[in-house]
């Protein structure tokens, strides 16, 4: 099939960027999107250009590298893929495709199409993780009963891979799912208990301090999330920050 | 505590509670209007209690002027916090993939409505202080039914009515299951939560319209 792409150019993170248009030609359905564009990128290589930057690492759905919003929606218009799970084959022959960073105050353009995700990592740091003693005496895992239904979402939180779609998606940029998911994950385990409220309040204060918007839920985060995170996790993690706040 | 309603979270949580109180007043507001389709003197028996009982017109009443008030500054705060956090927008976004229009239009349906709360003080509010407090006229219990009646002759008036309890409708439609949300109850994804608040958004906007119409109608 035979696209028209209008990309966000932008050299450097303090440079002005803008929408460019390009032609591609011959693109297999069974291509995925990123194959898409590097046929684009040799395209522009080839003719001296400089080709288009873009994130990307394991390109099957589970590093959280890949982050274009791609005609309006991010990850494209298929549901529960990343960028790098969606086909050529949800676009039709002559249609043009525009594609646009992950935006947000807090998710700042690098080049192009990357922007700067750090400020997940930072609200991670903030909490997101349990303390164990590791010098020999960790207690074995499987010795702590845990019932099937915390352990399955716990799991489910679990399978955030932090690409920001959540945040992409919506209206607010807010961050909530992503840090609903992150504190579930712990929340729901004994494993987390002990240091829960510590880890609600910090993560919280970090996604504030890191400007992230406040979530008026829409469910838009929901729907577009490649791995399917609840809402769920959002009122948990309100549960959580009130038990901690008020205690 | 005061750490908490500064965070993005208890503002929403504070958001959702003032929701609630709001919502819990309209259904006190409409079982005592929907009297007067019935009864005229049922009517004034209730709206003269309200009007008189020291508990509501002293206590209750601030309290519903601070949440309304509180509802709609900090939804306007919130609004530039966010438009703040969003920074540059999209050239193409297709918001309607993944949400529905009322729940990324609050701030308008919002906005709508307190325009219209504000013609309605002047209708009703305005003209009761004045009455109680400014004229000091005594009270007399049978006065509210014709108060009401004769505000609803104007064809404009209800039309003005319809519309703002349309937008009333709209933001009720995303407001009440999201304030449940807000404040963490867990079965906000179960069938049962969703339905409630469609039959809230619509049963409670409509009554007041049948209540404007009825009146209309009635003494023409």
């Amino acid at each position: 099939m035979n696209l028209t792409l209008k990309i966000w150019r932008q050299k450097d993170a303090s440079s002005k960027g803008q929408m460019v248009n390009y032609k591609v030609n011959d693109i297999s359905e069974h291509m995925s999107f990123l194959e898409m564009m590097d046929v684009l990128n040799e395209q522009l290589v080839n003719s001296g250009e400089e080709p288009v930057a873009f994130d990307h690492d394991c390109r099957e759905g589970i590093c959280g590298m890949c982050s274009m919003y791609i005609n309006g929606e991010a990850h494209g218009p298929d549901r529960g893929v990343t960028t790098c799970q969606l086909h050529m084959r949800m676009f039709k022959d002559g249609d043009t495709i525009t594609i646009e960073p992950f935006r947000a105050a807090a998710f700042p353009v690098i080049k192009d199409l990357v922007v700067d995700r750090m400020a997940f990592e930072r609200i991670q740091q903030a909490g997101g993780y349990i303390s164990v003693n590791t010098s020999g005496n960790t207690q074995d895992a499987n010795s702590i009963p845990i019932s099937k239904h915390a352990a399955d979402e716990a799991m489910d939180a679990a399978t955030c891979i932090g690409c920001g779609a959540c945040v992409a998606t919506c209206k607010n940029s807010s961050a909530m799912l992503f840090v609903g998911a992150k504190v579930s994950q712990y929340a729901l385990l004994p494993q987390g208990q002990v240091e829960a409220s510590d880890r609600v309040l910090n993560m919280v204060a970090q996604m504030d301090l890191e400007g992230f918007g406040n979530c008026t839920n829409t469910g838009a985060c929901e729907v577009e999330c490649p791995k399917g995170i609840s809402l769920e996790n959002i009122a948990r993690m309100n549960r959580e920050l009130m038990k901690a706040s008020f205690k | 505590m005061s750490g908490f309603f500064k965070s993005s979270i208890g503002r929403k949580v504070a958001m959702a509670l003032s929701a609630l109180f709001l919502m819990f007043f309209l259904i006190i507001h409409l079982s005592v209007n929907i009297t007067s389709v019935f009864s005229k003197d049922i009517f004034n028996v209730a709206s003269h209690f309200m009007g008189t009982n020291w508990l509501i017109q002293f206590i209750m009443q601030p309290v519903l002027i601070f949440g309304v008030v509180y509802h709609f500054v900090m939804g306007f705060v919130l609004e530039l916090k966010n438009r703040k956090a969003v920074g540059i927008t999209y050239a193409k976004n297709n918001g309607a993939a993944n949400s529905t229009w009322m729940s990324r239009n609050m701030i308008y349906s919002g906005a709508f409505i307190l325009i219209f709360l504000v013609i309605h003080f002047l209708d009703f509010w305005i003209p009761e202080v004045k009455y109680k407090y400014i004229d000091v006229i005594p009270e007399d219990p049978n006065r509210y039914y014709e108060e009401l009646v004769h505000k609803f002759v104007p064809i404009w008036r209800v039309a003005l009515y319809t519309i703002g309890f349309i937008f009333l409708s709209l933001h009720l439609m995303h407001g009440f299951k999201s304030a449940f949300q807000s404040i963490g109850i867990p079965s906000i994804r179960k069938k049962i939560f969703q339905t409630c608040g469609k039959i809230f958004a619509i049963v409670v906007p409509l009554g007041f319209i049948v209540i404007a119409l009825f009146h209309h109608f009635n003494n023409h």
